[in-house]
């Protein structure tokens, strides 16, 4: 493979602050050098990054592909593609396909059929328990060897204290990470909207967000008590932020993770009963969207995953309470996040250590900065573009985005996979 | 006699798009309609040659006689469509049904459906006028035009009167709908009801809560009784019925709190002896129970009139 000289660009680096301009010299996948004025070596490619914003590629913590069991709506080489097309260089793909990935030989095929089709990075999270049902915990140990990279049972919480305990302590003594979306399933089966008047006005059955309080509380209580490695996935109120601040003063080591759509809408975008901002939790109050900016500003919050959820037309064409919860977000997550820094004053490398930086440490990559040595997965992007969503033009098998008609600043110009350009 | 129809909407959704004027517009024009209706011949033809055809996802008795009648008074073809027994149970979608349906050219679609915003979704994918006969818990805005059309017939006003709704809230677009319709025409709204069946942030749509059923019906003009629906009790929202009519239930004892001229309304069908005591039910001196029933049908052919009066090209009332 030839080296890379990418020039004049804006470097966006994460891990220690760096928005300036400079060149970046990839060689042999790696990332070789980091400088201004560098002459390209013999051979290089050399691209002219127009001046652009050259970041750490995105590391997706939570996408859905349909594979096995619902290629139909998002297949890998689908999504490869829609992840390639918005910056995205590793994806951490969910569990709770059909069948699920409890067992070391269906994490087996999916990283095969990963590494056959998919442009970026998958990495295989497993379910924390077999099939997803909460009762049994799986076989960590060997979905570890099999390459299982942290274990979840999706948008499914485990119900049951003491079989979460134990896969907990179990989870501690093989070093897995485990991921869990604190949402008490009871308060989550009643409705499909966040309780207050929006859901009464629209007769929408609804959940109280402290569903999300009391789980994350119990979470964190057994994190403390087996001292395992604990990810709150997908959290979405005030209350869970403060909540994690308090476990944080008092030594306990959890992380967590917020999907595009709360902290980029609240519950009044479902509006006249549009099914594709039905999301899982659902939308919150303007109060809890304000907080997680805030909090992704202070750093309460790790990271921001896309919760990238196909769903086909059928799926989303029912009344609200009926329709399928999620939405597409690989290819929008960029354009979207980049609200935070125009509007809200985020700057980017606080914004990349949240899309890239965070979650490589959480997984222990070499990934998730321009330092040299580090895997050359870039994302050359425009920051000003403005654009306008047409959820018809997303690379997705699924169109479902909650983002369609949205009017957004940012273009990804460019991505990079260990050197290799995969999209642009 | 080529009346000008003014009312500004396609649909008839629910009464949170309505104007003021749009309810009294509504509620005039029933009144010829229950003048019709009281003579001997009864048919006319403003909707003649036009379909209309009650599609009905959910159960229902009266609502749906209520539209055939009104439907079929002013002239049009009326077809009903029980969707619950039929294709839906065969994976057709509601979309799919519905296109099917407007491929037949109807001239008005009714639809009750069980899921909140369900018929605003079918509004959407048809190209006939669209009444709402009640989606989920959101809206029953035929239901709430009867009732305005009740109380102002007996009361001579619709401002400035406290009305107490009481019961099952929560789960209630009759609720809902009325909220909405006596909040727009300048009427102050108590909501009676076990905090457990009590809609979140119902209070910030400026009614006044009690869970106490005494205090909060002291002084009131009005008393909307609402059905207490047997699969709440499944639910644990309440611990009994007969705890339950005790504590919610309208018997005299409790209604001597009100005005002496109080009216006492339900939608039906009524639990005897869970939400009402019987004999109330029954009193005709306070209980317009039946008249609510003759101004539905007066309401429905005044919104079926208006919605679709000026394809028809029969022109406005005889």
């Amino acid at each position: 493979m030839k080296p890379v000289l990418f020039t004049n660009a804006r470097l966006v680096d994460p891990a220690d602050g760096t928005d300036a301009p400079g060149d970046l010299l990839v060689e042999k996948g790696r990332i070789a050098a980091r400088g201004t004025g560098q002459g390209a070596p013999e051979g290089a490619i050399v691209i002219d990054c127009g001046g652009h914003v050259l970041a750490p590629g995105i590391i997706d913590f939570n996408v859905t592909i349909g594979e096995p069991g619902a290629r139909h709506r998002e297949s890998f080489k689908s999504g490869g593609q829609a992840a390639a097309a918005g910056g995205v260089t590793t994806i951490v793909t969910q569990p709770d396909t059909d069948p699920p990935i409890d067992d070391p030989a269906v994490l087996e095929f999916a990283k095969r059929r990963a590494q056959e089709v998919c442009a970026v990075r998958v990495l295989p999270k497993a379910t924390l328990t077999k099939g997803g049902r909460g009762r049994e915990m799986t076989e960590y140990r060997f979905l570890l060897d099999a390459g299982a990279v942290a274990f979840s049972d999706g948008e499914r919480a485990v119900e049951d204290p003491v079989v979460f305990r134990r896969c907990l302590e179990y989870a501690r003594s093989v070093d897995a990470l485990v991921c869990h979306f604190p949402q008490e399933p009871h308060f989550s089966a009643l409705g499909c909207a966040t309780e207050g008047l929006f859901a009464t006005l629209r007769g929408l059955p609804s959940v109280p967000a402290e569903a999300e309080a009391i789980m994350l509380t119990r979470d964190i209580r057994i994190a403390a008590l087996t001292g395992a490695r604990y990810h709150a996935g997908c959290i979405s109120t005030a209350e869970s932020l403060a909540i994690l601040r308090r476990a944080r003063e008092g030594g306990v080591d959890v992380t967590c993770s917020i999907a595009v759509p709360h902290v980029a809408m609240n519950e009044l975008d479902i509006a006249d009963f549009r099914t594709f901002s039905k999301v899982s939790p659902p939308l919150r109050h303007e109060e809890d969207r304000a907080a997680m900016e805030e909090g992704l500003r202070e750093g309460v919050i790790d990271m921001i995953v896309s919760a990238h959820r196909p769903w086909d037309e059928e799926s989303k064409r029912l009344p609200f309470a009926q329709a399928s919860a999620g939405g597409v977000g690989l290819q929008t997550i960029l354009p979207v996040c980049l609200d935070l820094h125009h509007r809200a004053g985020l700057s980017l490398p606080t914004l990349f250590e949240r899309l890239s930086l965070a979650p490589a440490r959480l997984l222990g990559l070499e990934a998730g900065t321009l330092a040299p040595g580090a895997l050359a997965d870039l994302v050359l992007f425009d920051p000003d573009a403005p654009w306008r969503i047409d959820r018809k033009a997303l690379l997705s098998k699924s169109k479902n985005s909650p983002f369609h008609d949205r009017l957004v600043q940012g273009r990804v110009l460019g991505t990079w996979v260990g050197g290799k350009r995969v999209f642009g | 006699m080529n009346e000008h129809i003014s009312f500004p909407h396609r649909h008839l959704l629910g009464i949170e798009e309505l104007s003021p004027r749009d309810i009294s517009e509504i509620l005039d024009k029933a009144e010829d309609a229950v003048v019709l209706n009281r003579a001997p011949r009864k048919k006319q033809d403003v909707l003649k040659g036009l379909t209309q055809i009650n599609m009905f996802f959910e159960s229902s008795t009266r609502t749906l006689a209520s539209f055939e009648l009104a439907g079929k008074r002013l002239g049009a073809d009326v077809m009903n469509m029980s969707v619950k027994a039929s294709s839906v149970n065969k994976g057709e979608t509601l979309i799919d049904t519905a296109m099917t349906l407007n491929a037949m050219h109807p001239d008005i679609l009714v639809v009750r459906h069980g899921e909140s915003g369900a018929v605003n979704l079918l509004a959407q994918k048809v190209n006939c006028a669209v009444v709402n006969a009640g989606d989920g818990r959101r809206e029953h805005p035929t239901q709430a035009l009867l009732d305005a059309l009740t109380i102002r017939r007996r009361k001579g006003r619709l401002h400035r009167l406290n009305v107490a709704i009481c019961g099952d809230i929560l789960h209630s677009r009759v609720a809902r709908s009325n909220i909405h319709l006596l909040n727009k025409m300048e009427s102050r709204v108590r909501i009676i009801a076990p905090p457990t069946l009590c809609p979140p942030g119902i209070e910030r749509l400026g009614c006044e809560v009690f869970h106490d059923m005494r205090a909060g019906l002291e002084g009131c003009d009005v008393v909307m009784m609402l059905r207490l629906q047997q699969e709440r009790m499944a639910g644990g929202f309440i611990p009994s019925h007969r705890e339950y009519f005790h504590r919610y239930g309208l018997d005299e004892e409790k209604l001597s709190a009100a005005k002496p001229d109080v009216i006492v309304m339900h939608p039906g069908p009524m639990n005897r002896g869970v939400e009402i005591d019987s004999d109330l039910a029954d009193d005709i001196n306070r209980s317009v129970i039946q008249e609510q029933v003759e101004m539905g049908v007066a309401v429905r052919m005044a919104v079926l009139e208006l919605l679709a009066g000026e394809r028809s090209g029969a022109g406005g009332a005889a």
